[in-house]
């Protein structure tokens, strides 16, 4: 046989999403709620300075590590997590977070290694780890104690054996957050443990009721970890595909080695469109973020009424309620019925089961008629 | 933002939703929200709603002129007084004291420009504070009111994704 894949490759099963997908695109009345970008385009700023770098004909490789423009500005806005990381060596602007996620993971981990990830998650994670050779271990998290990691489930998941941890909050599916003193706990635990981390900060700045800690900012985690972040959210820019990673200086060059012969630089328009963002669209986060979190309030108000139980979601733009049985089975009817796709909790891992992804990146006519709907079917089911 | 500044900014963007879903998207009750709203309404915070329309959507005619009015005061008259004299006008949907070459901005409609040129002339021109006017007909709206008439807001984004 040809071009048979290898055993990693045929050992990752397709996204359980795909199917979610394909029914949704079956009919043209569904309005979805199962989507994990923002509804906003691009702030116009943005994207006109992207428009203007093509005219200018700027169409050529940047510097492996992106713009030095870009990096300084990243340096800059980073400070706001309390980070503090030298554009020169210890930033590297990437194809989106995922590019830094996949680079991460075939940089740091060895084969055989194992890798920690907390459960619900965004389902890139585990075939990543797969694909860079290492061993996934789950760490099952649970909405009664709102999605958090703590060293205790780690613990018990036998995580002390564990060379890495990828963390991701503001957490894609549930939008759990972690407060400071929830973070220091797992930063404890790793320094005592000696697990470096991958903490995906992609949500960071959708962020309510509170502001979000870092992990790298806690005692002896700076040098252990790799923080992931990107434009795609915050800036609304996911087909831009513009994230970055910042570390140590010999961490970052170790990552750039791999970027250097795969990727050699970042999209250059999207890197102009990121300089822009960076530096004058910050009224237009803060506007889309206070839009989020109104739809978060409202979603969350609406849940409550229609008495589904939904923990109080904190970040990104997702709900994570209780369906109150099959997930998927109700994900299904809800779509074939009412016309409305949501995302089995499933499909994010061990905790998800039982649960319902609920994106409120849309608008908020659509999501009060999607409400509607889905408090109709609850009753009729 | 503290609850009142937020139902501003809400209001300021659709002002059109039920007390119940701006209670929900405050996080308040709705009598909170009630509350509010009257106290934004006696501090004359919010002066009224209204609905943003696209005439030419309509079979209505329609007819809109920005117009520059140069105005000479007085020892008795200032802007207030000539403002209040142009305001009492139907007519005039806006009115408004501005920097540069001329000195109030106002903004007439009417069912046709011939409505709306015989108002010019013959309330507007002749006070006698008032020195020239320059009439801008409106051919085209592009946005209003931060609406943009163009944007149908298409999504065209995929029904899932992770």
């Amino acid at each position: 046989m040809t071009l048979q894949p290898n055993d990693r490759v045929a050992g990752v099963p397709e996204s359980g999403i795909r199917k979610f997908f394909e029914l949704a695109e079956e009919r043209d009345d569904v309005i979805s709620l199962g989507v994990g970008e923002p509804d906003f385009s691009t702030p116009w700023a943005a994207r006109s300075a992207a428009i203007h770098s093509l005219e200018a004909g700027r169409t050529s490789y940047t510097s492996n590590r992106g713009m030095s423009d870009l990096r300084r500005l990243i340096s800059d806005y980073s400070r706001r997590w309390g980070h503090d990381y030298d554009p020169d060596t210890e930033i590297l602007v990437t194809s989106g977070a995922s590019e830094a996620v996949d680079l991460a993971l075939r940089t740091f981990i060895s084969p055989g290694d194992t890798v920690a990830i907390h459960q619900p998650n965004y389902i890139s994670y585990r075939p990543g780890i797969q694909f860079a050779g290492g061993e996934p271990l789950a760490v099952p998290t649970s909405a009664a104690n709102d999605f958090v990691l703590t060293p205790e489930a780690l613990d018990a998941a036998g995580a002390s054996e564990a060379e890495l941890l990828v963390l991701c909050y503001p957490n894609n599916p549930t939008g759990a957050v972690m407060t400071e003193s929830e973070i220091r706990a797992v930063a404890d635990y790793c320094v005592d443990n000696d697990i470096d981390v991958i903490a995906d900060e992609i949500y960071a700045a959708l962020t309510y009721d509170g502001d979000h800690t870092s992990i790298a900012s806690m005692p002896g985690m700076r040098e252990r970890t790799i923080v992931i972040n990107g434009f795609s959210k915050a800036y609304a820019m996911t087909g831009l595909r513009l994230g970055y990673a910042l570390g140590p200086a010999a961490a970052i060059g170790s990552m750039n080695r791999v970027h250097q012969y795969t990727m050699l630089s970042a999209p250059t328009t999207a890197q102009y469109a990121a300089v822009e963002a960076l530096r004058s669209c910050d009224d237009a986060v803060t506007e889309m973020t206070a839009e989020y979190n109104r739809r978060r309030r409202f979603v969350l108000s609406r849940f409550e009424e229609m008495g589904l139980d939904c923990f109080t979601s904190r970040g990104a733009f997702y709900a994570f309620p209780e369906c109150g049985g099959d997930d998927e089975a109700f994900a299904e009817d809800l779509l074939k019925q009412e016309g409305v796709a949501v995302v089995p909790g499933r499909v994010f891992g061990e905790g998800g089961t039982g649960h319902l992804r609920v994106s409120y990146a849309t608008s908020m006519r659509e999501l009060k008629t999607a409400m509607n709907r889905i408090e109709t079917f609850c009753r009729n089911r | 933002m503290d609850t009142k500044r937020e139902l501003l900014s809400l209001l300021s963007t659709d002002a059109r939703e039920s007390t119940e879903d701006i209670a929900r998207q405050l996080g308040v009750d709705a009598a909170t929200v009630e509350e509010l709203l009257d106290e934004l309404e006696a501090e004359g915070t919010v002066r009224g709603y209204r609905a943003v329309v696209d005439w030419d959507n309509t079979d209505d005619q329609h007819v809109a002129a920005f117009v520059e009015l140069n105005v000479e005061l007085d020892r008795e008259t200032g802007y207030e007084e000539i403002a209040d004299r142009i305001a009492r006008f139907a007519e005039v949907e806006s009115l408004r004291l501005v920097s540069g070459d001329y000195d109030f901005a106002i903004e007439v409609t009417g069912d046709s420009m011939q409505d709306v040129s015989r108002f010019i002339s013959n309330q507007i021109a002749p006070i006698p504070e008032i020195t020239q006017t320059v009439t801008h007909f409106i051919m085209q709206t592009y946005k209003e009111a931060g609406i943009d008439f163009g944007d149908r807001d298409d999504d065209d984004r995929l029904s899932v994704s992770p």
